[in-house]
């Protein structure tokens, strides 16, 4: 395989055919020349590429447990600071936490905060599938909304999913970091600019990156890149970021697609399309619009 | 005997255990405050604004965030360092096996306290008993001598084996109960505990290590062996530190103390602050003529089976007094003691188990009295009783 993308982290690796999570890691890992160690979260990522006695990461990596990413980087980073003080290190590593949308909207969020608020220098990048997909696809804080999800499940009796996604990128802006931006696996160009600046930026920084994920969101193995697009295509997934608290839009569709275009890609959204949830689907578009007005006005 | 340079001052154990990190000064601490350990770290943050230690401070959110923390510095290279109590504990208690699984030295200077609900902030064993099999080495102390002495020895033995440590000492009897403490030399302690030697760590780039791992059903039984191996050594390389102490200090601790307990008939197991209480009782005693004696543990995972069996072999009546309470069952260090006996000796002894001092609740001498006199006087049921 090309020796550029596997110098840090390697093939082999046991995610899914057509998982766009390991492009979101060479990607981010590739946007430094500085040494880098990763604090990884539980999940997807963690568990496909540890497995004793193999492991992909060719560069120091920790996990611990599930909720702790951010906090795990933070220690790594005192330490750091502690081992310059006395000598010990000479040049730091740049430090990367890398999370699920489980384990940073939901069971994260507060060792994610905690780290933002004390102004830790590291790099936090979630890659953002929409659910607990390594546990087999349940419902998670980033769910959209009408999504069939395992433990929301579309039925006779209901529509999937019946609340909003949580706005991370504004709870994380809440906190008064001078980089975030919300980026798509689908254009790695961008992604990987935003994780130079995130990486030149000192104190803390965030990234949230869609991922299609092929097993989960039911679509075929080859397609996560063309429906990744038609996300910020349709506006659902705009390309931005906020640096000193400036927002900056990177995608700017003269007409945006339909968000069905999006949805009918996907078997989680399929019972949408049923006569029942058609007020459903009228809500959905009306939402992305109203949260694409509300973006516009932020710049 | 007083060595050179030891300064005798009056001191709460939690101040004590402040400034015996002070002495060690780890490289990072991660703090979050719980009654009634929080004079510990209060202490320290102090001592941090004062400029008398270098220390990198985290102001966590949480104590899961604590140990995370913690895992994360140890892991890079630092001696790191935390504390916490009851609610705290069990708050990050999923972090406590993957510490041990990882073979990292990490101390957590624990005041111990009774576990919700009802809440209770006061002092009792509660909480650390509840996290006794996690791979943590638990080592009690009496007074603040003990609290402060302990810190010093368990880092020193964290280091030495790879193993994470547990001081203890009962919240508020010994954290916030003011004793007389001989403080070392700021010299001898840096000397004793020495640099960490750090075989793999995040911050060696040359040679990337990826720690924590996923290990299926064909590898992890053997990883659990490999922790129980550790911690088995712990028992030697605690004698071996306690025995360089001793040279140091003047001060000799040992897995437990035998106290009169030569040809004593009866004899009370205990740990902590309240084998203080006990002594008194033994030594009253012992005066009218009564033939009792006390095995207070200090070192009580892992759990000195074989050598507690040989010490109480010859003890005909045994009472053993739990500050926790197992619901369901009987009592933790009650099991760990009938265990002792059963392999230690080929006698089945009359054991006795109480419980006391719940929720911070006092133990008087004529507690204790009471219960040499149950065991005098043959009371010996399989019911568990409590001195309350």
């Amino acid at each position: 395989m090309n020796k550029d993308l596997t110098k840090k982290f390697s093939s082999g690796h046991a995610t899914c055919a057509g998982c766009g999570i390991p492009a979101v890691v060479r990607t981010v890992l590739g946007a430094t020349n500085d040494p880098v160690i990763v604090s990884n979260a539980t999940g997807c990522l963690e568990v496909t590429t540890t497995i004793y006695p193999a492991t992909s990461w060719k560069v120091p990596y920790i996990h611990s447990v599930f909720g702790n990413a951010a906090a795990t980087a933070a220690g790594i980073d005192a330490a750091q600071k502690a081992l310059q003080k006395n000598g010990k290190l000479k040049k730091p590593a740049k430090i990367i936490a890398f999370g699920g949308d489980g384990g940073t909207y939901d069971i994260g969020l507060q060792a994610l905060s905690g780290a933002l608020e004390r102004g830790h220098d590291f790099l936090y990048v979630c890659y953002d599938n929409e659910g607990y997909m390594n546990t087999g696809g349940q419902r998670s804080g980033a769910t959209p909304y009408g999504a069939n999800t395992e433990t929301a499940p579309a039925g006779s009796d209901s529509f999937g999913k019946a609340q909003q996604r949580k706005d991370l990128m504004e709870i994380v802006k809440a906190h008064g970091i001078k980089y975030l931006a919300q980026a798509n696996v689908a254009y790695l160009p961008d992604l990987k600019r935003k994780a130079q600046k995130a990486l030149n930026t000192p104190g803390p920084s965030f990234l949230l990156v869609l991922q299609p994920c092929t097993q989960l969101w039911k679509f075929p193995t080859s397609e996560y890149v063309a429906i990744g697009k038609l996300a910020t295509e349709t506006n659902f997934w705009p390309l931005y970021e906020i640096e000193d608290g400036k927002y900056t839009i990177n995608n700017v569709s003269k007409q945006p697609k339909p968000i069905e275009e999006f949805l009918k890609t996907q078997g989680r959204f399929k019972h949408l399309f049923k006569d029942a949830n058609k007020d459903v689907l009228v809500k959905i578009q009306n939402d992305v619009n109203a949260s694409w007005e509300k973006l516009l006005k932020k710049v | 005997m007083q060595k050179n340079n030891t300064k005798i001052k009056a001191l709460t154990g939690g101040y004590a255990v402040a400034e015996a990190w002070r002495q060690i000064q780890p490289d990072v601490m991660a703090v979050y405050p719980i009654t009634p350990q929080t004079t510990i770290i209060e202490t320290y943050a102090k001592m941090k604004a004062d400029g008398l230690v270098e220390t990198e401070i985290i102001q966590v959110e949480s104590e899961h965030s604590a140990m995370s923390a913690t895992i994360g510095a140890c892991a890079a290279g630092a001696r790191a360092v935390t504390a916490s109590s009851s609610q705290g504990i069990l708050y990050m208690a999923e972090t406590l096996p993957v510490v041990s699984g990882l073979g990292l030295p990490i101390v957590m200077s624990v005041s111990s306290r009774a576990l919700s609900a009802p809440l209770n902030i006061h002092g009792e064993h509660g909480d650390v008993m509840a996290v006794r099999d996690l791979g943590w080495i638990q080592i009690f102390a009496e007074q603040a001598q003990d609290a402060y002495d302990d810190t010093i020895i368990a880092m020193k033995l964290a280091e030495e084996i790879n193993a994470p440590v547990m001081p203890i000492m009962d919240g508020f009897h010994t954290s916030h109960t003011t004793e007389r403490v001989e403080i070392l030399d700021d010299g001898q302690v840096k000397e004793f505990v020495g640099e960490r030697k750090v075989d793999q760590s995040l911050t060696d780039f040359k040679n990337p290590t990826t720690f924590g791992t996923l290990a299926l059903q064909n590898t992890f039984f053997e990883f659990k062996l490999d922790q129980e191996k550790m911690m088995q050594s712990a028992k030697t390389a605690f004698k071996k530190i306690c025995s360089e102490f001793a040279k140091l200090s003047g001060r000799k601790y040992a897995m437990f103390e035998e106290y009169k307990m030569k040809d004593a008939t009866s004899v009370i197991v205990i740990m902590g602050a309240t084998a203080g209480t006990a002594k008194e009782v033994v030594d009253k005693l012992r005066g009218e003529g009564k033939k009792v004696g006390l095995l207070s543990v200090k070192l009580f995972r892992p759990f000195p089976y074989a050598e507690i069996g040989k010490a109480l072999a010859h003890i005909p009546k045994i009472a053993v007094l739990d500050r926790a309470i197992s619901f369901g069952a009987f009592p933790p260090l009650y099991q760990d003691i009938v265990s002792s006996v059963y392999h230690g000796s080929s006698r089945k002894p009359d054991i006795a188990s109480y419980v006391y001092g719940l929720g911070g609740r006092d133990t008087m001498q004529k507690d204790i009295e009471k219960v040499f006199q149950d065991l005098g006087e043959g009371e010996i049921g399989s019911k568990v009783k409590y001195l309350q």
